[in-house]
């Protein structure tokens, strides 16, 4: 069982501003089902630039939830700008600390603020734009490089416990212990380039379909899906997912966790796999 | 410290069990004035070793096996590593494993380290489940090889109570000379065994999963069985094991397995009911919510139910406060970040894997409470729902 301080208790079984905004001013969507936690953050602002009422929908355990309730609470009667200055540590401290295999959920809380201050201010974050490293959970160099700096991590265990990288099947282990090293050497350089492919796209191609034929489309035949090679472009393959698959939920896991690992293993370890929209 | 049981309704027993009243009264003069150690040549002590055979015998009589058979150890997971190291020690050319996707991390995680442990290099194959959370029997068939050293495969899974079958499993085995070995831990006491009715080599059980303390554990061992001990130590259980027994809970798991060979039927029939009751009224009163493993082929007290779009922890957490005690395969349940490798293996999805809750119910639960938790369980499930962003009522 978790220790969870009073607060947070407070905070789970009477949680505050639950619900959703009619045409908010800014929405924060982030995590998935597939991940476990999810946070839907609704702001409204008025036109002082001051936040005047914020709700939010969790889907997650009680540290989720209770990240989100005072969350709100916090933000409530801010100005955009100090709002846009809430750090995860703010969260935590509010809630009079979390446990710290549980501080990814006020990272979560951060996340969906800066995302609906975003959308609010019609911008688009710079987190989207990293290169995954963790793929269980879709976490981006950047965001571990974030965390890293604004909360001191030191280790790969900590960098897990605030983003959730590195806790599903553990591959990217290394890499995080390379981004903290550079982190922490102050020399954050993008990730470490990625190998020298000499491979035609043609190549690549046939490469990937045999690939696709021989292991990935049997496996989800199991399942009663079907995959198909829309296009490759550079390292950009569009495929779209049929049957079972289409639409599931953990139709993202599947293209990250298992097919584009998969075409990583076997055709170039620099693809990025994914859904035609 | 008072721990509040008397409000509390458990419904967590895969997870351990009340000591039962009978048993903690056979304990009790070992832990105060038969303190003797077994091995001793005197009287006193020599005496407490007679009631360690009493046990053993109590223990036998219950899997109907030779009391010679019974080994005891320290707890379930101790019979395990033991059966398979063992296996292993005395097949040094053989270097294969087979077992499943589903074991309890006791085989699972071994298995994981073996190489370590044994400086050796293994194969382990892990047979994969359907959705209903059943082996495919060809696909066992096919995996058995020359090199094959042992399979091990629970009876009775712990998550969702589905049972495999064992003793027709352990036949196939032996066609081909390969050890057996069933991690028992969650059948024995819930359903019957009787093992002068199979080949099983090796089987697992732990006390404090009916109705005996923590931390006393059997392993059986078939007669003739090669066997390699685990605990090197002194001459006690036969030279099988070293240490000296604890005397205390080896008597209790006696007399448990005398109960609960008496309790069989009840667990059957009463338990059972009770379940299916409660199993009906929460799947019939909550939408979007999913039985976990196979209807029939179960133990009688075991239903893990998955309400989708909902959290485990949260959900457990409520429950919690009206004083319900249950289970979660959810990935914040488990420490880890990913919901449970036994639901995954089913191809449970994720939107129901995170909101899984098992009810595993025993002998002392009551209508009464089965019908408490019927109360207040779809309250719990809506109000978390009306949080969730992906819930559209
Ligand atoms: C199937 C199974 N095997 C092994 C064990 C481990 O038993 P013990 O806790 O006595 O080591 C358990 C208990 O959780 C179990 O359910």
């Amino acid at each position: 069982m978790w220790e969870y301080t009073n607060k947070v208790q407070q905070h789970f079984m009477q949680p505050q501003n639950v619900g959703e905004i009619e045409e908010p001013s800014g929405t924060g969507d982030v995590g998935s089902l597939a991940c476990g936690d999810a946070l839907k953050l609704t702001i409204k602002v008025d036109e002082n630039d001051i936040i005047v009422d914020a709700k939010f929908k969790t889907f997650g355990c009680a540290s989720a939830i209770a990240s989100s309730s005072v969350l709100t609470e916090l933000i409530k009667g801010m100005s955009v700008d100090e709002a846009a200055k809430v750090t995860n540590e703010d969260i935590a401290e509010a809630l009079g600390g979390l446990p710290k295999e549980k501080m990814h959920c006020s990272v979560m809380g951060r996340e969906a603020l800066e995302a609906a201050i975003a959308d609010y201010r019609g911008v688009i974050l710079p987190m989207a734009q990293g290169e995954v490293v963790c793929e269980c959970f879709g976490v981006t160099d950047l965001e571990v490089v974030r965390a890293i700096q604004e909360s001191g991590l030191r280790s790969v265990e900590e960098i897990t416990n605030f983003t959730k990288a590195g806790g599903g099947c553990g591959k990217c282990e290394d890499r995080l212990r390379d981004i903290l090293q550079q982190t922490v050497e102050g020399l954050s350089k993008k990730s470490t380039p990625v190998k020298e492919q000499r491979m035609t796209t043609l190549q690549k191609i046939k490469k990937i379909e045999q690939v696709l034929e021989r292991e990935i489309r049997p496996t989800l035949k199991k399942d009663g899906g079907d995959i198909e090679l829309v296009d490759v472009d550079g390292d950009f393959v569009t495929v779209s997912l049929r049957g079972a698959c289409a639409g599931c939920h953990s139709s993202r896991t599947t293209l990250k966790e298992y097919v584009e690992k998969k075409l990583r293993e076997q055709v170039v370890d620099s693809l990025i796999v994914e859904e035609e929209k | 410290m008072n721990c509040g049981s008397d409000k509390v309704i458990y419904m967590d027993n895969n997870a351990t069990t009340r000591i039962a009243p009978e048993v903690l009264e056979v304990m009790m003069p070992f832990l105060q004035d038969c303190y003797g150690n077994p091995s001793s040549m005197h009287t006193f002590g020599g005496q407490v070793g007679q009631v360690v055979e009493q046990a053993r015998a109590q223990i036998a009589e219950l899997l109907g096996a030779d009391p010679e058979e019974i080994v005891f150890t320290s707890c379930g997971t101790e019979s395990d590593s033991t059966a398979i190291l063992s296996a292993l020690q005395s097949q040094p050319e053989h270097r294969h494993i087979v077992t499943t996707r589903v074991e309890h991390p006791a085989v699972k995680n071994l298995c994981e380290t073996l190489d370590m442990l044994t400086g050796h290099k293994h194969r382990v194959t892990r047979l994969m489940v359907d959705a209903d959370g059943t082996l495919d029997m060809d696909a066992y068939q096919e995996a058995l090889t020359e090199d094959t050293a042992i399979v091990s495969v629970m009876w009775a899974n712990n998550e969702t109570g589905v049972l495999f079958p064992v003793e027709e499993m352990a036949a196939m085995a032996k066609d081909r000379g390969i050890l057996f070995h069933s991690d028992a831990v969650q059948a024995v006491g819930k359903i019957p065994i009787n093992m002068q009715e199979n080949q099983i080599d090796f089987l697992s059980l732990s006390g404090h999963k009916l109705h005996a303390p923590k931390g006393v554990g059997v392993l059986y061992v078939r007669k003739g069985t090669p066997f390699f001990p685990f605990l090197h130590g002194g001459h006690q259980e036969n030279g099988r094991r070293g240490g000296t027994e604890n005397v205390a809970s080896i008597v209790g798991l006696g007399r448990a397995c005398q109960l609960a060979g008496e309790m069989m039927d009840e667990e059957n029939t009463r338990v059972r009911a009770l379940r299916d009751k409660l199993e009906k009224g929460l799947l019939a009163s909550i939408p979007k919510s999913i039985l976990n493993g196979h209807v029939e082929n179960r133990l009688p007290n075991t239903s893990n139910i998955s309400f989708e779009y909902v959290e485990g922890e949260a959900i457990l957490l409520h429950m919690n406060q009206h004083g319900i005690c249950a289970s979660s395969g959810s990935a914040c349940t488990s420490g880890s970040l990913e919901p449970s490798h036994v639901l995954r293996a089913m191809g449970v999805p994720f939107t129901a894997a995170h909101g899984s809750i098992r009810f595993s119910l025993s002998i002392y639960n009551t209508e009464e409470e089965v019908d408490f938790v019927l109360e207040k369980m779809p309250r719990i499930i809506a109000d978390l729902r009306e949080m969730s962003p992906f819930w559209e009522g």
